[in-house]
C-alpha cells in the first residue's frame, strides 16, 4: 500500500499570536490604562475595564535546555492557565490573574534558581551572542562572562535603586549580533592579530575578488602563490574587524594570546530625554581571563558604582557622563586615556573637541 | 539515547556557582540523555582551557526550497567530539511578543529532544527561538514537524531577517499602534523575501510601539518603526498631583530633563506645550498614571540602521515622519514605498552593502530623488553646513541643449 504522504509545508510563516495570549490580554488588547510596579520583578497593568495583569519577571541565561523550558511551562500551568512569554532581553514572563499567585510563584522561581526582577531602575539580563558554545568568528565567550558579570551584579537586578536604568550588552565579536553599539555598558571581543593567512586552502575555499572587497580599509592586496592567484595583507592598514573571515575561512584571525574583550559605555536606544547614543570606548582591552573574566567583572562593577554613586535621577550612564564631560569622566574612574580611544575611522573629525568648554 | 561518556570539567564547574542562572547547568542537564550536549560539554571545557573557539565556518545546509532559517555549523574536532561534528542552528520564526503556551513548548521541546541537542536560545538577537545543534539529516524532519504544529523557520543570510516587535498593546498603554499585529502581517507578506535571500544583503524589520524603543529598533534594524502620537499628550491632573505629593518633585524630574522645555508645574497644574513636544516619553515614563501619549497615534519610520561591519555602526535615520498604521495593512502605501527602496537597492547595491551604508554611499538625497519621496526638515538633525552643493538645475539645462 502507498504510503499517503502529507503535503509539505512551506511558508506557513509563525503561528498568530492569537493562539497563545491568555484571555485577559485578549480582553483587554489595545485597552490597557497604566502600569504600576508594586516591587521589583513585579508589573501590575491595569485596563480601562479594571482588570489587572500581573506579570512576574525572571531572569535567565538565554541558554536554556529543553528540561527547564518544561519548568517554565509547568510553572505556568500550575500559577497561570499555561501562559508566559519571553522578553528582548531573554528574561522570562509570567502573566498572572490571581494576585495571590504571586508570592508562590516567586517562591518557586527562587528555589529553580531564576531570580526576579529586571523591572524600573535596574540592571536587567544581558543581551549576547553565542561565544565559544557555538560561534566560528568569536573573539571570547558570551554566555561565561555574561554569567560572571550577573554573578556580580544580581543585586542591582533585583532591585531597582540605580538612578535610571542599566542596560548591557555583550557581542563576542565585531559582526555584534547582539547589536551592542547602544548600550549603557557593551562588552566586545576583539581580536588584535592579523588573520593567519592558510594559502594552500585560499584558492579552493574562497573567491579572491569578494575577498578583496571585503576589507573596509583595502589592507588585503592581490598576489600569488605558488603561480596561483592568493592575497597578501598590508599589516598596518589591517585593524582586526574579521570581515575578510567572514567571507573567507582562509583567513583564520582567533589567537588566545591576543584576542580579549574591550569595554564601551555610554550607550542607549531609548529616546528619553536625550536622543538615542551610541557607546563609546572606555576600556580599549583586557584579555581573555575564563572561566570567571575577573577584570572584566571588576570594570563593569567599577562603571556601575561610580555612575550609580555621581548621576542624577533619570540619568543614564552616557547622559551622566555628557553633563560632566569625557575628562571629568576618565579622571573619576581612572582609566587611562590613550591612543586607542581616539577615533581614526570616517567622520573621526566630528568626535574632536572643538570647543574651550572643559572641566579642570 | 544513552550517554556513556564523562568529561572532567574544572573550568566549567566554576560557572554552575553563583547566584544567577547557570548556562552550565543547562548544558549538562541536557547532557544527561544527549550525547550532542554531552560532546558540547567536553568541547566547550576544551576551549575554555584554550581561549580559542572551536567551531568551523558554516557550510550551506538547509531544508529543501529554502535559501535560509539554518546556520551551518562543524566543530574541528570532530573525531575528538564526533556527537558535535555536525551541530547546525536552526532559527524557528517566534510568535509576535515571544507569547507561548505550556503545550506549545512541550511540543516544541518534543520535536527538539527527539531530533536536536535538546539546547536552545529564548531568544536569539533577532528575535527567532533558536535551536542550537542539529545534525544535516535531522534537519528535514524537525522543519516537517515544525510546520506540522504550525512553526515555519526565520531568516538568515541576505533575507529579510525574521521581524520582531515589543508586546506592544498586548500589554503596554503606551503602544501607539498595533505593532504584534503589523509584525505578524510583515512576516507574512514578505514570506517569500524571508525564506529565499535575494538582496545585497540582511535586511531587518523592527517594530516598537513608542519612542522607548524595547526591541532596539533604531540601533538594529534597517526599518525601524517606531510608535508616536501627533496631538496632544493627554492629562490626568489629579494624578499628576498625586505624584507631586508622593515624592515626585515634577520641575526637577520632568520639566528641567524635558528636551523641547515645554513643561510648566505651577504646583497644582501641569501644562504642555505640545507644539514643542519632541516626543520622547520622559514625562509619561515617570508618571504612567497621570500622562499619556496622545490619541492621534502612528508611527514614525526611520530606515538604516547596523553594526559595524563593513562601514561603521549606524542609527537608523527618518524616512517619513508620520504614518498612520491601521488594519487593512495590506491597504498601506507604505509597501509601496518598500517595494521601490529595494529595487533600488538591489539595482545598485554592492555585495554584503545594508541599506544603510547604500544611503550613506549614493546620499540620502539621491536615494530620496530614486524612490520618490520628498525630502522634508525632518530627516535631517541640520541642514548642510558646507557649500559643496550638487545644483541640478545647470545639469538639466544641459540637457536640454541636446
Amino acid at each position: 500500500m502507498a504510503d499517503a504522504k502529507p503535503q509539505r509545508l512551506t511558508d506557513i510563516g509563525p503561528p498568530h499570536h492569537d493562539r497563545f495570549m491568555p484571555p485577559i490580554i485578549k480582553k483587554n488588547y489595545g485597552k490597557w490604562k497604566y502600569h504600576e510596579i508594586p516591587r521589583p520583578g513585579v508589573l501590575v497593568h491595569t485596563s480601562d475595564s479594571g482588570d489587572k495583569l500581573y506579570t512576574v519577571r525572571a531572569g535567565s541565561p538565554r541558554l536554556l535546555s529543553t528540561k527547564k523550558i518544561r519548568i517554565f511551562a509547568d510553572l505556568a500551568t500550575k500559577y497561570c492557565g499555561g501562559h508566559l512569554r519571553f522578553t528582548s532581553r531573554h528574561n522570562v514572563e509570567f502573566l498572572l490573574t490571581d494576585a495571590a499567585n504571586i508570592d508562590p510563584l516567586i517562591a518557586d522561581l527562587d528555589a529553580l534558581g531564576h531570580p526576579v526582577g529586571g523591572t524600573g531602575n535596574s540592571i536587567t539580563s544581558i543581551v549576547h551572542t553565542q561565544g565559544w558554545v557555538h560561534c566560528h568568528s568569536a573573539a571570547t565567550d558570551a554566555s561565561g562572562v555574561v554569567k560572571a558579570v550577573m554573578d556580580d551584579v544580581i543585586d542591582e537586578f533585583k532591585t531597582m535603586e540605580l538612578p535610571a536604568k542599566l542596560r548591557i550588552a555583550l557581542a563576542c565579536c565585531l559582526n555584534m549580533c547582539g547589536a551592542v553599539h547602544c548600550s549603557d555598558i557593551a562588552i566586545l571581543g576583539i581580536h588584535k592579530r592579523i588573520p593567519q593567512i592558510d594559502l594552500k586552502t585560499l584558492p579552493k575555499l574562497c573567491e579572491i575578488p569578494n575577498l578583496i572587497a571585503s576589507c573596509p580599509t583595502n589592507a588585503i592586496r592581490p598576489t600569488t602563490y605558488e603561480g596561483k592567484p592568493s592575497v597578501e595583507i598590508q599589516e598596518d592598514q589591517c585593524m582586526f574587524c574579521a570581515n575578510c573571515f567572514t567571507v573567507c575561512p582562509a583567513m583564520p584571525i582567533a589567537d588566545p594570546d591576543t584576542d580579549g574583550v574591550s569595554i564601551w559605555i555610554g550607550g542607549k536606544v531609548s529616546n528619553a530625554r536625550s536622543e538615542p547614543m551610541f557607546s563609546k570606548l572606555a576600556i580599549p582591552f583586557i584579555p581573555n581571563n575564563p572561566p570567571r573574566w575577573p577584570e572584566v567583572v571588576e570594570a563593569v562593577r567599577m562603571i556601575v558604582d561610580l555612575w550609580k554613586a555621581n548621576a542624577n535621577k533619570h540619568e543614564r550612564v552616557g547622559e551622566w557622563i555628557e553633563r560632566i564631560g569625557w575628562p571629568k569622566f576618565f579622571r573619576m574612574s581612572g582609566i587611562p586615556f590613550e591612543k586607542t580611544h581616539i577615533d581614526d575611522f570616517k567622520h573621526a573629525g566630528l568626535t574632536f573637541k572643538r570647543s574651550a568648554h572643559l572641566t579642570y | 539515547m544513552a550517554v556513556d561518556k564523562k568529561y572532567e570539567t574544572p573550568m566549567l564547574d566554576q560557572l554552575e556557582t553563583g547566584p544567577w542562572p547557570s548556562f552550565v547547568k543547562e548544558i549538562k542537564a541536557a547532557g544527561e540523555e544527549n550525547p550532542m550536549a554531552n560532546d558540547l560539554i567536553g568541547l566547550l571545557e576544551q576551549s575554555y582551557t584554550e581561549r580559542l573557539g572551536h567551531w568551523k565556518h558554516g557550510g550551506i545546509v538547509g531544508v529543501m526550497g529554502y535559501g535560509g532559517g539554518v546556520i551551518g555549523r562543524y566543530s574541528d574536532l570532530p573525531e575528538k567530539y564526533p556527537a558535535v561534528s555536525h551541530f547546525h542552528t536552526i532559527r524557528v520564526n517566534q510568535p509576535a511578543g515571544w507569547y507561548y503556551t505550556a503545550d506549545v513548548l512541550h511540543k516544541l521541546c518534543d520535536i527538539w529532544d527527539k531530533h536536536g541537542s535538546g539546547l536552545t536560545n529564548m531568544h536569539g538577537s533577532t528575535g527567532d527561538m533558536v535551536l542550537l545543534g542539529c545534525t544535516t539529516p535531522d534537519l528535514e524532519p524537525v522543519f516537517s514537524e515544525l510546520t506540522e504544529l504550525g512553526f515555519d523557520l526565520g531568516g538568515s543570510g541576505s533575507d529579510v531577517r525574521t521581524p520582531s516587535c515589543c508586546c506592544g498593546q498586548s500589554r503596554c498603554e503606551w503602544a501607539c499602534y498595533d505593532t504584534m499585529g503589523l509584525t505578524h502581517f510583515i512576516t507574512q507578506k514578505f514570506q517569500d523575501e524571508l525564506h529565499r535571500p535575494a538582496f545585497p544583503y540582511k535586511m531587518k524589520f523592527k517594530m516598537s510601539g513608542c519612542p522607548n524603543d524595547c526591541v532596539a529598533s533604531i540601533a538594529r534594524s534597517d526599518i525601524s518603526i517606531i510608535g508616536t502620537w501627533r496631538d496632544e499628550i493627554q492629562i490626568n491632573q489629579e494624578e499628576v498631583r498625586n505624584y507631586s505629593k508622593n515624592g515626585v518633585n515634577i520641575v526637577k524630574e520632568i520639566a528641567v530633563l524635558c528636551p523641547g522645555k515645554c513643561i510648566d508645574w505651577d504646583g497644582n497644574e501641569i501644562k504642555i506645550d505640545d507644539s514643542s513636544c519632541r516626543h520622547c516619553m520622559h514625562c509619561i515614563n515617570v508618571m504612567p498614571k497621570g500622562l499619556a501619549p496622545g490619541k492621534d497615534r502612528g508611527a514614525v519610520v526611520l530606515m538604516g540602521a547596523k553594526a559595524p561591519i563593513v562601514e561603521g555602526a549606524l542609527l537608523s535615520s527618518v524616512i517619513i515622519p508620520f504614518m498612520k498604521i491601521e488594519e487593512p495593512y495590506d491597504d498601506m502605501e507604505f509597501w509601496e514605498v518598500i517595494e521601490e527602496m529595494w529595487d533600488v537597492w538591489c539595482d545598485n547595491g554592492k555585495a554584503r552593502e545594508r541599506i544603510g551604508e547604500f544611503i550613506q554611499r549614493v546620499g540620502l538625497g539621491n536615494f530620496l530623488d530614486e524612490v520618490g519621496l520628498e525630502p522634508v526638515a525632518e530627516m535631517v538633525a541640520h541642514p548642510r553646513d558646507n557649500p559643496y552643493i550638487f545644483y541640478e538645475d545647470y545639469l538639466e539645462e544641459e540637457d536640454e541643449d541636446e
